[in-house]
């Protein structure tokens, strides 16, 4: 493997960046009183793109602990509807509820809390910010041979505003009256009226808050990101060079620039029917037989806004996964991209189309049918370029010198839950099956598979692929190994299921089944689910401790490309300090995956074309 | 941001080549620049929402105020027959400040201070005067006709009819005094002593002929979104004055003459100055013209 790599390989490298890289004079400025003056600018208040990198995805991970863990307390209220919660009382407090018999129940209320709250916290600080936050920070400065990002200090705004969104969603947790029990989605009337249900309460204020700052958390990163991407490419390197990790986080920044904003406006107005007493979505709405002062808004116009952002959202989440998942399969199967153009414009049109589909969500909320019909259409086409890519990752692995090490296995099953998950997406897009499907557990197991395991998988392909370069040691291997296939195998114990659940049409959202004799042949299915999640959580922790343990006690990364990978992150030292590169700035004469090409095994970007090379790139 | 790091931008971006190959600006044009598009871009969808939340409220309701009739009335003239003639006033004054903005970088590309400076002080004031204007319109909309976020007095007849109240809510003496009105007609429903003086009238049109009903409130949306939207694009300006003033008071210092990249702030809040007052064609657009 690469660790026999000569180190006079690394010497040839430097000699090159040295001779044909680029001088900024970087380092003939002081840097250390602005970068690492002290412990608080080096490493809290950081302006340091991989700094930041790290402060994004370790807080990720504690959220998606956090969120997890409350998919675990409402999967044992779904499996376990009769079993006393008693000794989760100390945590959860007065929302479990014991009777005279000491058998403790969870509280109706709190079960749509927790809802509301795993899937707010999943979708965006886990797989927004912890996803495209960490990589996009980790990577583009790296791989497209800049010192840092455009505006180091905007880009550590965008962390702190993450954290003070974070901060005020987990005080939410704590209120008296309960966080937000209304569905991520926030629809009203549920959402606009306090007195709708206690977690409507100062629950609802704090999460709209909470969100507020997280979208200028995800512009201020976004702005930078494209910034960085279309204007601090090294020389060289032009568009069609671009690693595909490197496309797949500059569409995603795109998709978050054009969407978020509208998700500002739809909350603005949700603020203003919940706080001064207009009527934006509101009309005719009676409470306790009183009519409500609230007339002629309209809760259609919010799940517009909200899906103008909602959908584009579901790309913001699985792009950055397909462009790691794509890179890390190049890598580790030593063979170039299958169709690198193919993937870069189906990474676009999937951008693009992502825009035009925001009303599938909406076939059953009393939309035009001919409406519901034109987004039929293209949530169909948007097939087209998921499919071109699926084809082109297993073209890419066939024939390949696969190494089937952990970042590889999470990359393979990500097209695996890729494919099972956009499957189903067909059966959800058409508006007419749709009738029987939406919001049953089909539509859970369909997006848990296609953009929340998924994603997962990306995001695994990608820790255990880049952290080397994270921390300087490697993740092990067995623990890995043991993480990957209890995952996979556990993801689907748990969401398979769900699909025959949803077909026969048990409605998601329920705190139990109780009153309806159908849904009582379900329970041991229940119960499966629920003991596949609470295993498939436990395994969780093998990868936290596994990351943490590596941190400090991980094998030493001993040679600077390991992987044998030709991106330009490979050819920094070991440690990268502020700035990255130790003198020049390498430049680039070839695309990212020269692999497996002319008899040798990589060819790495730095490297310029010898005599009478053919490039690959066109 | 880094002073340093810019300086190497920079010089990249002098270098020689392809347009698209890397090692320079594609479009030619610095990082603090294009970062300004891409929010005022995301901006745009900001306010798209908000203009879009207006069209849909707009169209499901049967009936919405005329403009013509709710933005009638000018300071210091007395009456309310000067339809649009203050909002104009506005419009001109804040697209005047863009010309003086326009000005104000002209200067900044001569690297002439004292120029740039006095132009923006002229922008400021502009902005200022907008400012004013927008706080005398919500005013007058506040406390002389009574509209709220959740109250709409601008209403709008749907039938042809007759008055059998006047206009402070009392009983017509003789019959020959009834004021009539046409279908489509707008009426504001006045207030006195905290009291909603609705007028009575007779409808002499349509399947309901002979009915008796009162004014009733135009689609609460209206003020709401007025009020929503307007105000939006009222921070937006204030935000813009305000930096505005600090630019200006850096540039009154000498702080930008000294950076290599000269006077770029000043285009920069140029940029969003702009941006200010097309948003501002858009939403004078929908809410005064349509």
């Amino acid at each position: 493997m690469a660790d026999s790599v000569d180190t006079t390989l690394y010497k040839k490298e430097d000699a090159l960046i040295e001779e044909l890289g680029y001088d900024d004079h970087f380092h003939e400025h002081h840097h250390g009183d602005k970068y690492q003056a002290s412990f608080i600018t080096k490493y809290i208040f950081s302006q340091d793109h991989k700094i930041i990198a790290k402060q994004f995805l370790i807080t990720g991970m504690i959220w998606a602990i956090i969120g997890a863990a409350m998919s675990v307390i409402f999967r044992m209220q779904l499996g376990f509807p009769e079993e006393s919660l008693t000794w989760i009382k100390p945590l959860l407090g007065k929302w479990i509820v014991v009777d005279a018999n000491g058998v403790g129940t969870l509280d109706p209320e709190f079960y749509y809390a927790l809802v509301t709250m795993h899937g707010t916290i999943l979708v965006f600080f886990v797989l927004t910010a912890g996803l495209s936050g960490t990589f996009s920070n980790l990577l583009i400065p790296l791989q497209v041979g800049a010192r840092d990002m455009a505006s180091p200090f905007l880009n550590m705004l965008s962390y702190w505003f993450f954290f003070l969104a974070g901060i005020i969603m987990f005080i939410s947790l704590f209120l008296n009256t309960g966080p937000f029990s209304g569905g991520w989605v926030a629809y009203p009337p549920l959402s606009a009226l306090p007195e709708a249900s206690s977690g409507s309460k100062a629950g609802m204020t704090m999460w709209t808050m909470s969100l507020v700052f997280f979208v200028v958390s995800v512009l201020l990163g976004g702005i930078n990101y494209i910034t960085t991407v279309l204007n601090l490419r090294t020389k060289g390197m032009s568009m069609w060079r671009l690693p595909l990790t490197i496309w797949a986080f500059l569409v995603t920044a795109i998709l978050g620039l054009l969407s978020f904003p509208v998700l500002v406006a739809a909350f603005f107005l949700l603020m203003f029917d919940r706080g001064i007493g207009t009527s934006f979505y509101l009309s005719e709405i009676y409470i306790g037989g009183q009519a409500l002062d609230h007339v002629g808004g309209s809760p259609i116009l919010y799940q517009h806004l909200f899906w103008f952002l909602g959908h584009p959202e579901v790309y913001i989440i699985i792009l950055p996964a397909m462009g790691l998942v794509s890179e890390v399969l190049s890598v580790q199967s030593r063979k170039p991209i299958f169709g690198y153009r193919a993937m870069v414009l189906s990474i676009l049109a999937i951008g693009f189309l992502s825009f035009l589909v925001w009303a599938h969500h909406m076939f059953m909320s009393g939309v035009n049918p001919f409406i519901s019909n034109i987004f039929v259409v293209f949530t169909l086409i948007i097939a087209v370029p998921s499919a071109v890519k699926v084809f082109n990752w297993i073209s890419t692995l066939y024939r390949g010198n696969v190494r089937l090490n952990t970042p590889a296995l999470f990359a393979i099953g990500f097209v695996s839950m890729f494919i099972s998950g956009g499957l189903t997406g067909i059966f959800l897009g058409n508006s007419a099956l749709d009738i029987q499907l939406h919001d049953t557990y089909f539509v859970v197991a369909h997006f848990h598979i296609v953009m929340g395991v998924a994603a997962f998988f990306g995001m695994f392909a990608g820790i255990y692929h880049w952290f080397p370069k994270l921390y300087g040691r490697f993740m092990d291997e067995t623990m890995g190994k043991i993480h990957f296939w209890g995952t996979m195998i556990g993801a689907y114990v748990i969401f398979w299921p769900m699909h025959y659940l949803g077909m026969v049409g048990v409605p998601r959202r329920y705190y139990s089944f109780d009153a309806y004799q159908a849904f009582s042949d379900f329970d041991e299915m229940n119960m499966f689910i629920t003991v596949g999640a609470i295993i498939t959580f436990g395994l969780q922790l093998v990868f936290v401790i596994n990351f943490f343990y590596s941190i400090w006690k991980g094998k030493k990364q001993t040679v600077r490309n390991p992987w044998g990978a030709t991106s330009l992150e490979w050819t920094t030292p070991i440690r990268p300090g502020h700035g990255n590169w130790p003198g020049k700035i390498p430049s680039v004469h070839r695309w990212a995956y020269d692999y497996g090409k002319d008899g040798k095994e990589f060819i790495p970007q730095i490297t310029p074309l010898a005599e009478g090379e053919e490039p690959s790139d066109h | 941001m880094s002073a340093e790091t810019m300086e190497g931008h920079a010089v990249m971006e002098e270098q020689s080549g392809k347009l698209w190959s890397g090692g320079k600006s594609p479009f030619k044009s610095s990082y603090g620049k294009l970062m300004m598009w891409y929010f005022l871009l995301s901006d745009a969808f900001t306010f798209a929402g908000f203009l879009i939340a207006y069209g849909t409220l707009r169209f499901s309701n049967a009936t919405w105020p005329v403009p013509d009739f709710v933005f009638s009335s000018f300071p210091f003239l007395k009456g309310t027959h000067y339809p649009l003639l203050f909002v104009s006033l506005m419009t001109f004054i804040l697209l005047a400040s863009s010309f003086t903005m326009i000005r104000a970088v002209q200067e900044g590309k001569e690297e002439n201070k004292s120029g740039i400076v006095k132009w923006m002080i002229y922008t400021i004031i502009g902005g200022l005067m907008f400012l004013g204007c927008q706080a005398w319109e919500w005013n007058t909309l506040i406390s002389t006709e009574h509209m709220t976020i959740s109250t709409n007095p601008f209403g709008t007849h749907l039938e042809s009819g007759v008055y059998l109240d006047d206009e402070h809510g009392h009983a017509y003496a003789a019959a020959a005094e009834r004021e009539t009105f046409d279908a489509g007609d707008s009426y504001l429903i006045h207030r006195a002593d905290e009291q909603w003086l609705k007028r009575r009238f007779e409808l002499t049109s349509g399947p309901n002929t002979g009915q008796v009903s009162q004014q009733e409130f135009g689609p609460k949306a209206f003020g709401a979104l007025f009020f929503c939207i307007t105000g939006f694009h009222g921070f937006h300006v204030f935000s813009g004055v305000v930096f505005l003033i600090l630019i200006a008071v850096n540039v009154a210092n000498g702080l930008y003459a000294k950076r290599r990249n000269g006077y770029e702030m000043v285009e920069k809040i140029g940029l969003y100055w702009h941006f200010v007052d097309l948003v501002w064609v858009f939403v004078f657009l929908v809410f005064y013209l349509l």
